[in-house]
């Protein structure tokens, strides 16, 4: 696959189908991120609309100090922050949500049930395709912040200060919003997995 | 042989809630290796690392859906709009990208 890089040396010199490469990589996630700054799916789309036009017309002035992704996505929430109702700047984070349910433990804090291993096969292609529709799912269902570091941190694979730049959150934070929504997507495969009765 | 119980061990109920905090990296060297020693001695919480781990590799390498034929074109023509009017050299156009100069 083209790298981002090779996308965007296309992309400057004109190439339209570079351009619809780029944005075949990132619309999802734009759009993802964009949701959850306004108030509707027409307004998020115009949000990303604005964003791409941003990127064609800023392009030659993107200098590489980082990565295209984190231009791409600190444009879109500049341009969200401008269009949305929600400040997003301001993290509450729920200190009472467990990663795992308190009752799969003991009045020692040790697990009650023997956890079971997942086979060791999640780089085989048909387990990630059988899990890919499953986990877009649980992303979709996660709170909005928790949602907006998981799919930048994990999802596209932003470095941590990078997440904390675009979204204008403190490290700290990051980790606990990340710690959050990893452990509720963990939570979603997991019950997936008790459901098909393996 | 008896053990001598080291003090302020972890429970699995307390490392569950460390395990992101160990993967970025960012406990402190203490609490790491407290950690480290609490999944020495406890399958369960192994596997339930191993978990998270198959979860976030599997969340990063979820693939971006195709765009639809409509919106192939949709975005091909905004683009041919956008290079038209205005181009890349336009001053305001671009509403400031934050890498840009000024």
């Amino acid at each position: 696959m083209e790298s981002d890089v090779e996308l965007l040396a296309r992309l400057r010199a004109g190439d339209e189908s570079a351009f619809v490469g780029l944005v075949g990589r990132y619309q999802g996630s734009l759009l993802r991120v964009a949701r959850t700054f306004v108030p509707s799916d027409a307004v998020a789309e115009e949000v990303v609309q604005d964003t791409w036009m941003g990127v064609v017309r800023g392009v030659d002035r993107f200098e590489g100090r980082s990565s295209f992704k984190t231009w791409l996505f600190r444009i879109l929430v500049n341009r969200a922050r401008t269009s949305g109702v929600r400040e997003h700047r301001h993290v509450s984070v729920d200190p009472t949500e467990p990663a795992v349910s308190p009752d799969r433990f003991d009045g020692s804090g040790a697990w009650a049930e023997p956890v079971t291993p997942w086979e060791s096969d999640v780089d085989d292609r048909l387990v990630a395709a059988a899990w890919g529709p499953l986990l877009r799912e649980a992303i979709d269902a996660l709170p909005d912040r928790q949602r907006d570091v998981v799919l930048l941190r994990d999802v596209e694979g932003l470095p941590s200060e990078d997440v904390c730049d675009v979204l204008g959150i403190t490290e700290g934070n990051q980790r606990v919003l990340l710690h959050r929504g990893r452990s509720r997507l963990r939570t979603a495969l997991e019950s997936e997995l008790e459901t098909r009765g393996r | 042989m008896v053990l001598l119980r080291r003090r302020d061990e972890l429970v699995c109920q307390q490392v569950v809630e460390l395990v992101s905090d160990y993967l970025e990296g960012a406990l402190p060297r203490s609490e790491r290796r407290r950690f480290e020693r609490h999944l020495r001695g406890c399958p369960n919480c192994s596997a339930y690392l191993e978990q998270m781990r198959v979860t976030i590799a599997t969340t990063g390498r979820l693939t971006p859906g195709d765009l639809s034929p409509e919106a192939r074109d949709e975005f091909t023509e905004l683009f041919r709009s956008w290079r038209a009017d205005g181009g890349t050299d336009s001053g305001d156009g671009g509403g400031g990208a934050p890498d840009g100069i000024g």
